[in-house]
């Protein structure tokens, strides 16, 4: 009989506290997905922090940005999303708006414009891929190494990959196609702007893949961005690609004996996405933490807390220095001129179309 | 029957007929009471395992029959494109020639839609699964179709003002009481807007309008505005001039419109038209190439049997199912992998757990405990860290690397590749599997007295004859059990796999968490499961053959 009770007072107060939980979703709290770590750190300190004291808005965590896509179209599937903005690659942003998953932006309506007046479209320019993707930074796939085992001469060209003779030992590249292709083209002799024509066509892709099957055996392929960094502290590797935010945090903030290249480095986009489907209410307050997220000010605020360029034209004078090591954040930007003489823009549409295709060839490879 | 003896059976129901059922106290036929008493113990066990029951078919079963639906379903194609699939039907693919200008007017349509439902870009992407450049070519004439039906806008609405207007559109279009439902609701938010109903003579005088305004007020009422006042779709101004060229009869009409309509039937005829093949090449060249059209078409059915070709390396052509090109092979390989590697990590837990078992088994209660407690540490560490682990011990300036250099049995510049290949996932597994294949021995071995082996020593066996012939067999059941038990974890492993791997040690698995979680290619995920159970399935019919379920045990 106790028991009964017991359950019965317990089940009542769980409903309770559900329907309350609910309700105060429904009022207060917002659900943000990102990628977790440090740069999860710099969202929270440069947006989250500040717009929670504005607004009283509760901003929930959620780590989860590297399944968003399977878990949003799940999400969908069943009629129930959870999210309110979510962070991700460019990449995903394309394929999310087109399987109808996010929501279409109008940048100069619903994005700040910069403080001098320039609409939110131009601040932007070419960064607003696609039609849902609300850009935040700017970050560059590039290649750090090792500064000890690279003897008196270390690599200035991203060709050094490809130099097993000049820089023996392994590399650490991505397990997959994107910018191993481009680079191994660039280093067989194909000129930049060539590189995604000749990408296009299936004797393009074998050549791409025999430049990389000269170094097959020396490569150790990654597939989590905290790979390269740890391989390259343990000496496992004498050089590999990774994101230039990880090697930034090797090189200064651990002190490592670790170089970084900045020559082809691939810029690719981080940014938001706002999920179709949300309520009414819930649209209007995810659009109104965009609005603040992504002004001049608050995104030139990230980048005291990691070195990922500000997507906004406006907001790079206003790159200041890091929160704790008080050094001068400007030459650790991607974007910053001296480090920007040589990239390559991630071409998105190429990718979304051959992307599949390519992988299909590239695993096979891999495999054999 | 031939033979005249009756059994028991037969003898109590000649009997029964003789004197009639054989009755209860109640004074009911026994059969019938015992039934019903049978009857409510089941169902009353019935309704015991009910909720399991409910619990396994909602959360296990049904997710599994509907992942695994979508290895055939294909319903996406023919519901974007409707009208295109109906007309391409009768296009020959090996003519050589494009399809014909009714397929491309329909396209128009179609995509029209699409677009405006933003399906467009999703069936572009399915496609491209199977022919590269789909998706551009989608989500490209996604942007153009709009303005491809302008052109019949603009010369309607340069006629005459009045089909420049969405409230004269829905007052031509609708019935008389979907209009005055329509104004009894009155945009009322918390009432919901009547469903579109077309008047019946201009549904049977201009019946493509009627459809396709149709869809337009479904996708209107869909997103909440008013059908009423929204202004229409371009393609529906196309439509009502194929309608009206046609030579569609609006002479007999009257009421809202009426007038309008036959002012636009004499004009018509002076219409500029729209070449849509022409319009839609120059959208992108794509559009009058034979494969293109070819991969819609092969693709325009409800249920594919694609994906599950795509998972045994094969491809859909003109002239049936054929291999795919050697460059693109992956999947059978990947799946003989999967298994040789199963088998390889089943045969070393069976080695390295079958002493350890032993030991376990015949020590005293207390020390077994003791070991058994270090047995199932592991088990109780989360997997990430037990393979993160491994990753610092085996890597090439890890711990077993340098003992073995400080030991001097491998030179420094030539350190072993204990990881990143199929050595790194074998001893990985080995390790993570390993208690799955010492509990079930362990339970096993525990029962079987150890007094038959000292009976065998006094009978004059050796050490290993009493082993191999009164020991080991008896064990074989535990070993059985753990057999099944690593050999299907195995099977289905991916974190591991993917951590410790490298590019000579992953699984089938990994492929299929690529295509759920990064191309969003579902379809191929499901088919390549399907066939991962199915084979799991094969092998377990193949063991109780062989070996006999029933010679496995989990327990004492």
């Amino acid at each position: 009989m106790k028991l009964t009770k017991t359950l019965l007072a317990t089940t009542a107060l769980t409903v309770a506290a559900g329907m309350a939980s609910a309700d105060g979703h429904m009022a207060s709290e917002m659900t943000i997905v990102s990628w977790g770590g440090a740069y999860s750190n710099s969202q929270q300190q440069a947006y989250h922090n500040p717009y929670m004291e504005k607004t009283g808005v509760k901003i929930i965590n959620d780590e989860s940005s590297a399944e968003a896509v399977s878990k949003l179209r799940a999400m969908n599937e069943a009629g129930n999303i959870t999210w309110d903005v979510v962070d991700v690659v460019a990449a995903d942003a394309l394929r999310l708006c087109d399987e109808g998953l996010a929501m279409e932006i109008d940048a100069d309506e619903m994005l700040a414009p910069a403080p001098d007046g320039t609409p939110a479209s131009e601040d932007f320019g070419d960064l607003l891929v696609g039609d849902c993707f609300i850009p935040q930074i700017v970050y560059s796939t590039t290649v750090g190494y090792r500064t000890d085992m690279v003897g008196d001469t270390p690599p200035t060209s991203i060709c050094a990959l490809f130099d097993t003779e000049a820089y023996p030992g392994k590399r650490a590249l991505e397990k997959r196609p994107i910018n191993n292709m481009e680079w191994a083209l660039l280093c067989d002799g194909v000129a930049k702007d060539d590189v995604y024509d000749v990408l296009e066509t299936a004797e393009g892709q074998q050549q791409a893949l025999d430049k990389l099957n000269t170094i097959k055996d020396d490569v150790i392929w990654w597939s989590a961005g905290a790979d390269t960094p740890q391989l390259l502290a343990d000496g496992e590797i004498v050089m590999g690609s990774t994101y230039n935010g990880r090697l930034f945090s090797v090189i200064e903030e651990q002190k490592q004996p670790v170089g970084m290249l900045w020559d082809a480095q691939v810029f690719d986009l981080d940014g938001w996405i706002i999920p179709a489907g949300l309520s009414d209410e819930r649209k209007a307050r995810a659009l109104d933490y965009v609005y603040f997220a992504t002004d001049t000010q608050r995104l030139a605020d990230q980048s005291k807390y990691i070195s990922y360029g500000p997507a906004r034209l406006s907001s790079a004078p206003l790159v200041g220095k890091h929160a704790e090591l008080g050094i001068d954040m400007a030459p650790h930007m991607p974007t910053d001129p001296e480090n920007a003489k040589n990239t390559f823009l991630y071409n998105y549409e190429f990718w979304a179309d051959y992307r599949d295709d390519i992988d299909a060839k590239f695993q096979a490879w891999l495999a054999q | 029957m031939t033979d005249s003896a009756m059994t028991p059976d037969e003898h109590r129901r000649a009997d029964e007929a003789a004197t009639g059922p054989m009755l209860a106290a109640d004074g009911r036929p026994l059969k019938a009471s015992l039934n019903r008493a049978l009857r409510r113990q089941k169902l009353r066990a019935m309704m015991l395992i009910a909720p399991l029951l409910i619990f396994v078919l909602v959360t296990f079963i049904a997710p599994i029959a509907d992942m695994l639906f979508r290895s055939i379903e294909n319903q996406i194609v023919s519901d974007t494109l409707p009208r295109t699939t109906t007309e391409l039907a009768e296009w020959d693919a090996n003519s050589g020639d494009i399809p014909p200008p009714e397929v491309f007017h329909a396209l128009f349509k179609d995509m029209f839609i699409a677009t405006e439902r933003k399906a467009h870009t999703r069936l572009g992407s399915r496609l491209n699964y199977e022919l590269t450049g789909v998706s551009s070519l989608f989500r490209k004439s996604g942007r153009r179709v709009d303005d491809m039906g302008e052109v019949y806008q603009d010369q309607f609405e340069d006629l005459n003002g009045f089909w420049k207007d969405g409230e004269n559109w829905s007052a031509m279009m609708g019935s008389g009481s979907w209009l005055s439902a329509m104004g009894d609701w009155n945009g009322n938010k918390d009432a919901a807007q009547p469903i579109f109903e077309a008047r019946g003579d201009i549904a049977s005088t201009l019946p493509e309008t009627t459809a396709i305004y149709s869809e337009f007020a479904s996708f209107v009422l869909s997103e909440e505005d008013n059908v009423l006042t929204e202004d229409p779709w371009a393609v529906v101004y196309a439509a009502l001039y194929d309608d009206l060229a046609n030579g569609a009869d609006v002479s007999g009409l009257s009421g809202n419109g009426a007038a309008e309509l036959q002012e636009a039937a004499a004009a018509v005829a002076a219409f500029e038209t729209v070449d849509f093949t022409a319009a839609f090449a120059d959208v992108d060249e794509d559009w009058h190439s034979i494969q293109v059209w070819e991969t819609i078409q092969t693709y325009s059915p409800n249920f594919t049997s694609g994906y599950f070709l795509n998972a045994v390396d094969m491809q859909k052509s003109p002239d049936g199912p054929e291999m795919r090109p050697e460059n693109q092979r992956l999947h059978i390989m990947l799946f003989g992998r999967t298994m040789f590697m199963s088998l390889v990590i089943t045969f070393s837990c069976i080695l390295l757990g079958y002493p350890v078992a032993w030991i376990l088994a015949n020590l005293p209660a207390r020390t077994a405990n003791l070991l058994m407690i270090l047995v199932l540490l592991p088990f109780w560490t989360s997997l990430l860290v037990r393979t993160s682990a491994w990753k610092v011990m085996l890597q090439q300036q890890g711990v077993v690397n340098d003992t073995l250099v400080w030991l001097g049995i491998v030179a420094d510049d030539s350190r072993l590749a204990l990881i990143n290949n199929q050595t790194g996932t074998i001893i990985a597994m080995t390790h993570i599997l390993l208690p799955f294949m010492i509990l079930p021995l362990y339970s096993v071995m525990k029962t079987i007295p150890p007094s038959y082996l000292r009976a065998a020593k006094s009978l004059g066996a050796t050490n290993w004859t009493a082993f191999w012939r009164v020991y080991f067999p008896q064990s074989v059941p535990g070993i059985g059990a753990g057999s099944i038990l690593v050999f299907i974890l195995a099977i289905g492993y991916y974190i591991t796999p993917e951590i410790v791997g490298g590019t000579t040690g992953t699984f089938i698995s990994n492929r299929i968490a690529y295509h759920i979680s990064s191309s969003l290619n579902w379809g191929l995920a499901a088919a390549l499961g399907a066939i991962l159970l199915a084979v799991v399935l094969g092998l377990y019919w193949a063991y109780d053959k062989i070996v006999g379920i029933d010679n496995v045990k989990l327990g004492g």
